[in-house]
């Protein structure tokens, strides 16, 4: 027994050394350092499915998939299966899409408008577990009066509905009778994008080639790897070691890289800000001199450079200062302003008490502020708002809890929050600062009500005229700025580190989900690389 | 967990009858830890379902991500409907078993595809990075700890104590971090995670098995410390045991006496250490795989976790504990086999 258990042990030793040395030698793939190889690219955002009916890519950017109409680089709409931008009819109730012809599937199969109203009709059955349809509410039905033409019926006039139309076209044929929750398609699609999938092992990476008969013209590359690395520090070490072309990266992890040759880094802005929600349930942050004296309060230009190593800008409005609709009059100091918040405090009658903290009627200017516990940059956020408002006599309780301890309690105690998009400011505003969806969960969980703001979103969406759309929105930034319902604080920008080998590199507004689809790599069907 | 009691027998007479005789029994015993684990199967899965209820956590809002703030109550409510989460416990219990039954282990909400193609892409990788780590612990821990007990005291012995315990102070993912630092960036010798060549076209062995070096390694090390010192002061102790003082005195050579005698006797509590540390191999193993970018079921267990995936978390609970269990059965047997003293059949 003594020896059979001796020699075995002693195979496996042998066994694992030859297996070691076997593995050691080097293998002979191409490294992304190779002209003609496809370019690599990394992050950690993995999507669960492939599909735009269940949430793939819904704003475009999807690489795989192209919508009616898809966003240039200023975020612009521009045509895409659609053979020009949607028609709208003078009720603002029909939209009417001409397609685009000769567009074929990766598998060869036409495109028609039949798939178009097969897409978004899946978006609309109740079986199919879809959020998007919180987005289509508007939508009354989807119809193709000939093969060429889809024609969109609203259930009342919204102006942006055409923005809404960047979502992925699936091919019916594919999809039709089957259960689209637990399709197979949900993992290997069949899309008219730029790129078609070769695999997709979760977990690791998908791998695409380009679609040869593209009909924007073929890639100018032979394909694109996408590496799901959910570690950042992981990240930064593997495109340190050369693996990747682009790689996203957190803000701190990217200076490594500045000033190291071969590498660039874009910081590229986005439309996602971080904000103090302060709820109108609260005998403290319901009052306006509160408000406002916390706004003047907070150091944003403190927080960008010390909370996001200078990649973000101060945040003053929901809308942001890359939009269109942005009011130049909505502008605050990015340096804290102690004197104007003690000013404020001051004439709203809250005086210092024994322990510098005010106090006003008997009650002390004290609430806390909730914050996701594991969001670390929302907790830092809430930690230097804390230390703002200290200065001027508020006393701030930090609190980190989970979203299910949270929900309970946002229409009483403050919340860190973040929002945005850079696509219509009816998107999230019209929810968010509504006195319709005052205290309804995430949206205005505040219970902020303000018939002005109210008329002012409504305006914005039912009118297509876009002179009376910026006259509206301007409206509702002003009243914001005045009822100061939340204190914005940043906004952010996402950051890449690029190798300089690549060209085509177009950075382009962001919305807060980036993973496979809307990241830098939005058009990268136009990148070289020089070898 | 459980070693049967070592009962005295008498010692075998004659040698080809010795194996056979050593596991008779082996059949009962399999068929009786069988007829206990269904229970203990059926408990943890009642044990995850009801974890599962009391948790807050809205699988629907996790299923939606960042579109959870922005999708109408209703909407999830529709969500939650189609899964049938809301329905009482004892009913998607029941459901769930009945599906199990049939072969059908569920739908995965957090993975968005059944549990079994979830189990079947990602748990072979997962074995193989447990199954070679432990490979190379065995070899390791036997060979370094009886060779530390033969000198014990001198340098060899202290440097190997000195780096366990240090080794053991250090978090599994640190020291990953700190492989890929100095083996992938520094050295440039072996890449920093993924399973193959980022832009390698196809799975080869070779590729992969140079992709795990690291990652077996480091799990490997990670488990190390415990094993090695238990083998170095099992081989010392039994280094003074009468039979070995006895084959000293016979004069047999010493590396006879060491790996023949001492280690032999040192390898039997050695097997049940092997049983019990399984688990906490698999749970460094999720830590390991999520440093290295490996497609194995550690993230996508905390994804379901988080999620409140329970047809996913039952799934690779109940994996685990038939890997446990089996572990122990293995013990067990290898023990009777090992040790003459232990019987089987009683």
């Amino acid at each position: 027994m003594g020896t059979s258990v001796s020699k075995r042990a002693t195979a496996m030793a042998v066994a694992g050394v030859l297996a070691l040395a076997g593995c050691s030698s080097p293998t002979t793939t191409s490294t992304a350092a190779g002209g003609a190889g496809p370019l690599v690219v990394a992050t950690a955002g993995e999507p669960d499915t492939l599909n735009p009916v269940l949430n793939y890519g819904v704003d475009g950017g999807s690489l795989i998939f192209d919508g009616l109409v898809a966003r240039d680089a200023r975020n612009q709409l521009v045509p895409a299966l659609a053979r020009e931008l949607p028609t709208v009819s003078p009720d603002g109730r029909t939209v009417t899409v001409k397609l685009r012809d000769g567009v074929l599937f990766h598998d060869g199969s036409p495109f028609t408008a039949q798939d178009v109203v097969f897409t978004y009709q899946a978006v609309l059955d109740p079986k199919v577990d879809s959020t998007l349809r919180s987005d289509l509410d508007m939508l009354a039905s989807v119809t193709a009066p000939d093969p060429s033409t889809v024609v969109f019926s609203l259930k009342y006039a919204y102006a942006p509905f055409p923005q809404r139309l960047a979502l992925g076209i699936v091919p019916a044929k594919a999809l039709a009778g089957q259960d689209v929750n637990k399709a197979e398609f949900n993992r290997k699609p069949v899309g008219t994008g730029p790129y078609r999938v070769t695999s997709w092992t979760p977990g690791d990476r998908l791998v695409l080639a380009a679609n040869e008969k593209y009909w924007d013209g073929r890639p100018a590359n032979s394909g694109v790897v996408v590496a799901f690395v959910p570690d950042d520090n992981v990240r930064a070490q593997r495109m340190r070691a050369g693996e990747f072309d682009v790689a996203e990266l957190a803000p701190k992890l990217t200076t490594g890289f500045d000033g190291q040759a071969g590498y660039r880094v874009e910081r590229v802005p986005t439309a996602d800000y971080r904000g103090v929600m302060l709820p109108a349930g609260n005998p403290v942050t319901a009052d306006l001199a509160v408000r406002r004296a916390l706004n003047a309060a907070v150091d944003r230009a403190a927080m960008v450079t010390g909370l996001l190593g200078g990649a973000g800008e101060p945040a003053y409005g929901p809308v942001p200062p890359t939009s269109e609709f942005a009011e130049p009059s909505i502008v605050g100091k990015p340096a804290a302003d102690p004197a104007a918040a003690t000013a404020a405090l001051d004439a709203a009658g809250w005086r210092p008490g024994p322990d510098g903290i005010r106090v006003k009627d008997g009650r002390q200017a004290a609430f806390s502020l909730m914050y996701p516990a594991p969001d670390s940059l929302r907790k830092e956020l809430a930690l230097a708002v804390t230390a703002d408002a200290k200065k001027v006599g508020i006393k701030i309780t930090p609190e980190g809890l989970t979203w299910d301890a949270i929900t309970p309690r946002m229409k009483s105690d403050a919340l860190v929050m973040g929002y945005g998009t850079p696509y219509d400011p009816d998107f999230v505003s019209y929810k968010l600062f509504g006195s319709a969806f005052a205290g309804q969960g995430f949206f205005n969980p505040g219970s902020y009500r303000s018939a002005v703001v109210d008329k002012a979103l409504q305006d914005g969406r039912a009118n297509a005229d876009p002179a009376t759309r910026k006259a509206a929105y301007a409206t509702f930034q002003k009243q914001l700025g005045t009822d100061m319902p939340w204190v914005f604080l940043t906004y952010l920008q996402h950051t890449y580190v690029v190798k300089d080998a690549v060209a085509g590199v177009t950075p382009r507004v962001e919305p807060h989900e980036h993973d496979v689809a809307n990241s830098l790599w939005w058009n990268i069907h136009t990148w070289t690389r020089k070898s | 967990m459980t070693t049967p009691a070592p009962v005295t027998a008498p010692s075998p007479a004659k040698a080809p009858a010795r194996r056979s005789r050593r596991l008779a029994g082996a059949g009962a015993v399999v068929r009786r830890r069988l007829l206990v684990a269904v229970p203990i199967l059926a408990a943890t899965s009642v044990g995850m379902f009801a974890l599962g209820a009391a948790s807050p956590i809205d699988p629907a809002q996790q299923y939606a991500g960042a579109a959870a703030f922005t999708a109408s109550e209703e909407n999830l409510a529709q969500i939650r409907a189609n899964w049938g989460v809301d329905d009482p416990l004892p009913v998607q219990y029941l459901r769930w078993v009945g599906n199990l039954l049939q072969g059908d282990l569920g739908w995965s909400t957090s993975r968005h595809e059944p549990v079994t193609a979830v189990l079947a892409a990602r748990a072979g990788w997962t074995l193989l990075l447990v199954g070679a780590a432990l490979a190379l612990v065995l070899v390791a821990s036997l060979l370094l700890g009886t060779l530390a007990a033969y000198r014990r005291g001198g340098w060899f012995d202290r440097a190997l104590r000195t780096t366990a315990y240090t080794v053991q102070s250090m978090p599994v993912f640190w020291l990953a971090l700190a492989a890929i630092a100095l083996f992938a960036l520094t050295l440039g010798w072996l890449p920093a995670g993924g399973l193959t060549d980022i832009t390698a076209t196809s799975t080869e062995p070779a590729d992969v098995a140079r992709h795990l070096i690291l990652p077996v390694t480091v799990l490997a090390v990670a488990q190390a410390p415990w094993f090695v010192l238990f083998v170095r002061d099992a081989v010392a102790d039994s280094l003074r045991d009468d039979h070995v003082l006895a084959a000293r005195a016979r004069g047999l050579p010493g590396r006879t006496v060491l790996f023949g005698h001492a280690l032999r006797t040192a390898l039997l509590p050695f097997l049940t250490l092997v049983g019990t540390h399984l688990p906490e191999l698999i749970g460094g193993a999720v830590l390991v795989e999520t440093v290295f970018s490996l497609p194995g079921l550690g993230a996508v267990t905390v994804h379901a976790a988080l999620g409140s995936d329970f047809p996913l978390l039952a799934a690779t609970t109940l994996a685990t504990t038939v890997v446990v269990l089996a572990a122990n059965l293995a013990t067990d047997l290898a023990y009777a086999a090992a040790d003459p003293r232990v019987r089987l059949d009683d």
